[in-house]
């Protein structure tokens, strides 16, 4: 039975409710307007289907990665995790404590151990607050620092540790002053600062230009391993996902589709779209011949999305039960998950 | 004023016919400015200061705007970068196309067009019966093999492709690449190629051009460039390059940010990141010169400079 049917917690598998963060079932349809008179006539309400039903879970100090085209859900799943956007169904499990329910007020304490980084730092950061304050803010919110000199001292050595260096020297300046790896460095120090024990990264290098990309992830990724923080990278490069995450899952339409270490997903895809994905993705090397790529078209519309198996419509070895039944998530090896016919025959 | 952006300075190469040639860098490095200029299509405030565009032994810097528009479309085609919005809303795909093929046959009938049009778009793969459709109708990849049929509808000799497919997702960039790769070697086509992306290059350009503020740091065979990258700023860029094959490893980056090109740094302009800094890389600007007398072009003093 799909776990996100269990009834109660102890149906649950209990690696879901002690790690970090256990997702089960999770559910995200956002409504779609329609007029007053056609919803009274076909009755009912249209919904995309921004995530739908999926479940996993991310170890402490674990880098998890989502990874998937536009339209797959995958920021949506990062924004309900940390309850920024409302669950439509499912749970979700942050320290074994069900927070998918919990009121806001109830969250706030939890705030501090969960933080998030986003896509892009000239949006992200209030254009009219010195860094100082960009970073200190979420100390103040928590209540963190009980001086303005200790609030100093940390914003400080954050800012150090993400190589915003000497912090002294851009402290006091605006976010219009700094070029855009700075920028995101200061995003992550604002994530950093409160020693959070689990941050989404929603694709935090994407905008910046290759050579400097690099030192910003890897400034990032060191402080998740120093301070053991679960971490869930959210990208569309699955170049880049492999050489940082230790497990990967890989989304469509709203479903995970492929799941396991980051290595077995990448070597041995068992997902047709998984292979797919890897064969389009171009390699810095002339003497490379590129497959050909098995698959055709494109994402389909979330609002009206393929029956049973979604990928059927561009699946090259589609039969008949994939358009009738869809195809559960399994574990064909240990930690390896797929959801596909072909790999259950 | 506050001065001149000198946004590509002292930039040489040639594309033979039938050939592509990369042209890759980072953001601000001047490599749509090249593209732009090209075609002489620079925004207002733009001016090319110095130097020739030869286009068949003609010089299309001195060329008036009547003489220019007639290479345009005709001899040299862009497709611009961002496929979303390079397409005007409010009119057909095919009234789009159509526009572009009557300026440069003045004479042709409407049905003759319309089949223009439609071979047009089964050249690269849209179905013709979705001619009549508006952009919004299209996907972003359709949206993007539309804009490189109507760069194909005067029979260029040569096209320009400003980032194609950069704002798409990979399965579907893969997709525009290898059309281009083909359109390419049917119509026997030169192409320019601009990407940030190495990777891209890697597979689809003969040659490649590395630009860093404003000019070409390394310029030769794709294949001599990827064996043996020459320029330090060509080595850094291809240890930040993930690559899905081979083994797990540390990203290395190049340390510091492009420079201002407002006031950009004496002697070379790559000296304040590289990590073989020399004092005469502070004072003298070194020259773009063959490397053992090879094709293989190098802007940097760490070669002989003679």
């Amino acid at each position: 039975m799909p776990i996100s049917q269990a009834k109660d917690l102890s149906m649950i598998p209990s690696e879901y409710q002690d790690a970090l963060i256990g997702v089960i079932g999770l559910k995200k349809y956002f409504p779609i307007r329609q007029g007053f008179l056609s919803s009274v006539i076909s009755g009912q309400n249209q919904y995309v289907k921004a995530v739908d039903d999926i479940s996993f879970f991310v170890r402490k100090g674990e880098v998890f990665g989502l990874a998937g085209e536009s339209g797959s859900g995958k920021s949506t799943t990062g924004r309900l995790l940390l309850r920024l956007t409302d669950i439509t169904d499912g749970r979700v499990f942050f320290k074994g404590k069900d927070i998918s329910k919990i009121s806001q007020k109830a969250l706030k304490p939890l705030r501090k151990d969960m933080q998030i980084i986003f896509q892009d730092p000239y949006e992200s950061l209030d254009p009219r607050m010195t860094i100082k304050e960009i970073v200190a803010e979420p100390l103040r919110i928590q209540g963190l620092a009980k001086t303005e000199a200790e609030i100093e001292e940390r914003v400080k050595q954050i800012l150090t540790e993400v190589e915003v260096y000497p912090p002294e020297e851009y402290m006091y300046r605006f976010p219009h002053e700094l070029s855009g790896g700075q920028r995101q460095r200061v995003a992550v120090a604002r994530a950093f600062v409160v020693n959070p024990e689990f941050v989404v990264a929603d694709e935090p290098v994407s905008m910046l230009d290759v050579s400097i990309r690099a030192e910003v992830l890897n400034s990032m990724l060191e402080l998740v391993q120093k301070r053991q923080v679960s971490f869930i990278y959210i990208t569309h490069d699955l170049a880049l996902a492999k050489h940082i995450c230790d497990r990967l899952a890989i989304m469509y339409l709203g479903k995970i589709v492929e799941m396991g270490p980051t290595d077995q997903v990448i070597m041995n895809p068992l997902h047709p779209y998984t292979q797919a994905l890897i064969a389009a993705i171009p390699v810095p090397d002339p003497g490379h011949v590129r497959g050909n790529i098995p698959i055709s078209g494109e994402i389909p519309s979330p609002l009206n999305p393929p029956q049973a198996c979604r990928f059927h419509t561009r699946c090259p070895y589609a039969f008949g039960e994939c358009t009738t039944l869809e195809p559960p998530l399994i574990e064909v090896e240990p930690g390896h998950w797929v959801s596909c016919h072909m790999v259950r025959k | 004023m506050r001065g001149w952006v000198k946004a590509c300075e002292d930039v040489n190469f040639q594309v033979e016919k039938g050939e592509a040639m990369g042209l890759v860098g980072e953001s601000g490095c001047g490599k749509t400015t090249v593209a732009l200029s090209l075609l002489k299509l620079l925004p207002a405030a733009g001016r090319i200061r110095k130097g020739r565009i030869l286009f068949n032994g003609n010089d299309l810097v001195k060329m008036n705007d009547n003489q220019i528009r007639k290479i345009r479309w005709k001899g040299i085609a862009i497709v611009f970068q961002g496929a979303m919005n390079a397409l005007n809303p409010v009119f057909k795909i095919s009234d789009q196309i159509t526009e572009a093929i009557k300026i440069h046959e003045p004479g042709v009938s409407r049905s003759g067009a319309t089949e223009r049009v439609e071979a047009l778009l089964e050249m690269v793969g849209i179905d013709k019966s979705r001619a009549n459709n508006y952009p919004h109708e299209f996907s972003g990849g359709m949206r993007q093999r539309a804009l490189i049929a109507m760069a194909l509808a005067a029979n260029p000799e040569v096209l320009v492709a400003d980032e194609p497919g950069t704002a798409l997702d990979v399965v579907v960039q893969a997709q525009i690449l290898k059309l281009l790769r083909e359109l390419k070697d049917k119509l026997n086509l030169s192409m320019v190629f601009i990407s940030h992306d190495l990777s891209i290059v890697a597979e689809t350009c003969e040659k490649l051009a590395i630009m860093y503020a404003g000019q070409i740091v390394e310029y030769g065979d794709t294949k001599s460039v990827f064996a043996k990258p020459l320029h330090p700023y060509t080595q850094g860029l291809l240890g930040a390059f993930p690559s899905i094959k081979g083994p797990r490893k540390k990203l290395v980056s190049i340390p510091g940010q492009p420079p201002d090109l407002l006031d950009p740094p004496t002697g070379c302009r790559f000296n304040p990141r590289c990590p073989y800094v020399m004092d005469i890389c502070k004072k003298v600007e070194p020259m773009l010169l063959p490397v053992d007398q090879s094709n293989h072009l190098a802007h940097c003093h760490l070669y002989p400079q003679q």
